[in-house]
């Protein structure tokens, strides 16, 4: 990747982070950890991969993103204000009383493709999405960004069945495997590991990222994807929960828990320092 | 009704969405591997490419319909009343009714009569789940020329549907030439002063048998065929209760929150009077043939017509 780009990247994905953190304080919960570990994705797909116009945010040809774990909205409403779909102000209302941004996505909202945050049925709407592209003989894409405890819902594999018999190759989903869920350790809880051997025996092309927060990998990933045709791409990216804020990363303590006001001024020093180190 | 022709409903649906493709085509349909049963095999026969199975996986059925509905598809998503509102319950609310999408909910083997099967698959509680649901249109239609023209009005209605169809062959009441359908207006099909039967699918017949029968006793029973329970065609109904002073629900489906519950909610606000609602009651069926499960269950001309007599007498 352009260093230029990659800097530009990086300094966007350190305030999706901010707004993550912004977010978060000012509602007084929410899911800062999950939202953290898909800022680097997310802030890639919205500023190099999706074809999206926030000026016309429902154009019939765009690139479509369902969030599946919809629990990391505060990292989704980051990205969509900064790629300019709605001010950033509206982050500081999140979760409020007659707010636009829900607790969980909600299609109303400019930018956003689909409702979600009940764990596994976005992949099944995205799956939806892809069908009418391959009907409507549409080159948009379809991404599906799952958590890793969500894949413990038997739905998610319902939806892998459907997507590898129809051959969705237009759709692709991410799994955020930052190893933790609520209770813990994913491979404490109810393990759905091994991730990649199980897409696999279900028909999908299956990449693995060992740094979902290196933009080069990341580039590499999705450079990967798109030349997979006649099948549905998993690309399961190794990521750190709460990734960017020094006392929140991998602690599953911060999966749904808000900073308060001192912790936020800490986070927000460390991302104004790391904004610092990025400056182009 | 010896001589009247009868079909099942669910027969009406397939035909239905197979007679409507060509005018809309974004129509598709969807499955969950009972397409033989509850006929959209009929419409897979004659357009294989708009056809998707999604094998036995219904919550990712109605998920897929609502990502096909998204953009810009009208999918009929097609499965028993059991699985499209049981099981797949949280995905119809939660994918379906929360964005409040264009998806059309094909459920058939709804109600009592599925017969042999039992319990396990008569499901008695769908209307009840689907009508909580916010935005969402439910339809029961009685026989064949009404079923059909709730497919065509449900392509019509720009949101979330769920039409309830029966295994069991209905008596077709309906004239296909005269017939009209008005998404949420109720249909008085038998004017009358003493009572009023509100029925719905499979019990509009039942309704129309046990007013005849009360008409030879002296007793005049308005009929009111309450295709569309939600919305309620609310007008209707306090005209009914004001006008006959009582009212009996008949519905193939639990007395809980069902038809029953929607019309007594109604009278309530409106006009209250007695409500005397006929259907399952609190429990589970069992298996048996149709006819003898209607009948013990009380789903039957002669127990409404019981069921009036003695409310009259109160």
């Amino acid at each position: 990747m352009d260093e230029t780009i990659k800097k530009q990247l990086q300094r966007t994905a350190c305030r999706v982070r901010m707004g993550v953190l912004t977010g978060t304080f000012h509602a007084r919960s929410g899911h800062p950890g999950g939202s953290l570990s898909i800022a680097d994705l997310l802030t890639y797909l919205y500023f190099v991969k999706l074809h999206v116009d926030p000026k016309h945010p429902d154009m019939p040809d765009r690139d479509r993103l369902v969030l599946s774990k919809g629990h990391c909205a505060p990292a989704l409403y980051a990205v969509l204000a900064e790629r300019g779909f709605f001010p950033a102000k509206e982050l500081e209302s999140l979760r409020h009383i007659g707010a636009m941004l829900q607790g969980h996505p909600c299609i109303k909202t400019p930018g956003v493709d689909m409702s979600s945050g009940s764990l596994g049925q976005g992949i099944s709407a995205a799956c939806g999405m892809a069908l009418a592209g391959k009907l409507h003989a549409a080159s948009y894409r379809v991404y599906a960004i799952l958590g890793d405890g969500e894949i413990e819902e038997g739905q998610v594999w319902e939806a892998a069945m459907f997507a590898a018999h129809y051959r969705l190759d237009n759709l692709l989903a991410i799994v955020d495997n930052n190893g933790l869920q609520i209770d813990g350790k994913i491979t404490d809880v109810c393990s759905p590991e091994p991730i990649d051997e199980k897409f696999r025996a279900f028909g999908w092309y299956v990449i693995t990222l060992d740094d979902a927060h290196d933009l080069d990998k990341l580039e590499a990933a999705f450079d990967e994807a798109e030349s997979v045709t006649g099948q549905p791409v998993v690309i399961i990216q190794k990521s750190v929960k709460g990734k960017g804020v020094s006392f929140m990363e991998d602690q599953v303590s911060w999966h749904g828990a808000a900073p308060n006001a001192e912790q936020y001024a800490q986070a927000m020093q460390e991302l104004e320092a790391a904004l610092a180190g990025t400056e182009v | 009704m010896a001589d009247v022709k009868k079909k099942a409903t669910r027969e009406s649906y397939g035909e239905a969405l197979t007679e409507l493709a060509e005018q809309y085509p974004e129509l598709v349909v969807l499955d969950a591997d009972l397409a033989a049963a509850t006929k959209t095999g009929i419409f897979k026969k004659a357009y294989p490419e708009r056809f998707f199975d999604c094998g036995i996986a219904e919550a990712n059925m109605m998920g897929v319909a609502a990502g096909l509905a998204a953009s810009g598809m009208i999918p009929f998503a097609s499965t028993f009343a059991m699985f499209a509102a049981g099981r797949a319950y949280e995905i119809v609310r939660n994918s379906i009714g929360y964005p409040h999408l264009n998806v059309k909910i094909g459920a058939t083997h709804a109600g009592i009569s599925v017969g042999e099967d039992g319990a396990t698959h008569q499901c008695n509680e769908d209307i009840a789940l689907m009508r909580t649901i916010p935005g969402m249109t439910v339809i029961v239609p009685c026989d064949d020329v009404e079923a059909k023209a709730a497919v065509k009005a449900a392509i019509v209605h720009d949101g979330p549907v769920y039409m309830r169809f029966g295994r069991l062959a209905a008596p077709i009441l309906n004239d296909p030439e005269t017939y009209q359908f008005a998404l949420g207006k109720g249909v008085t099909l038998r004017d009358g002063t003493d009572i009023t039967i509100v029925a719905a699918g499979l019990m509009v017949a039942e309704a129309l048998d046990a007013a005849e029968m009360l008409a030879a006793e002296g007793i005049s029973a308005r009929v009111i065929n309450i295709h569309t329970i939600k919305p309620l065609d609310k007008a209707l109904i306090c005209k009914a209760a004001k006008e006959t002073g009582c009212i009996v629900t008949v519905e193939e489906h639990s007395i809980i929150g069902g038809l029953g519950s929607a019309v007594a909610d109604c009278v309530t606000e409106c006009c209250p009077v007695p409500v005397h609602k006929i259907g399952v009651q609190d429990e589970f069926g069992h298996s048996g043939p149709a006819a003898d499960l209607l009948k013990e269950f009380g789903l039957s001309a002669e127990h409404i017509a019981e069921v009036i007599r003695e409310s009259l007498k109160l």
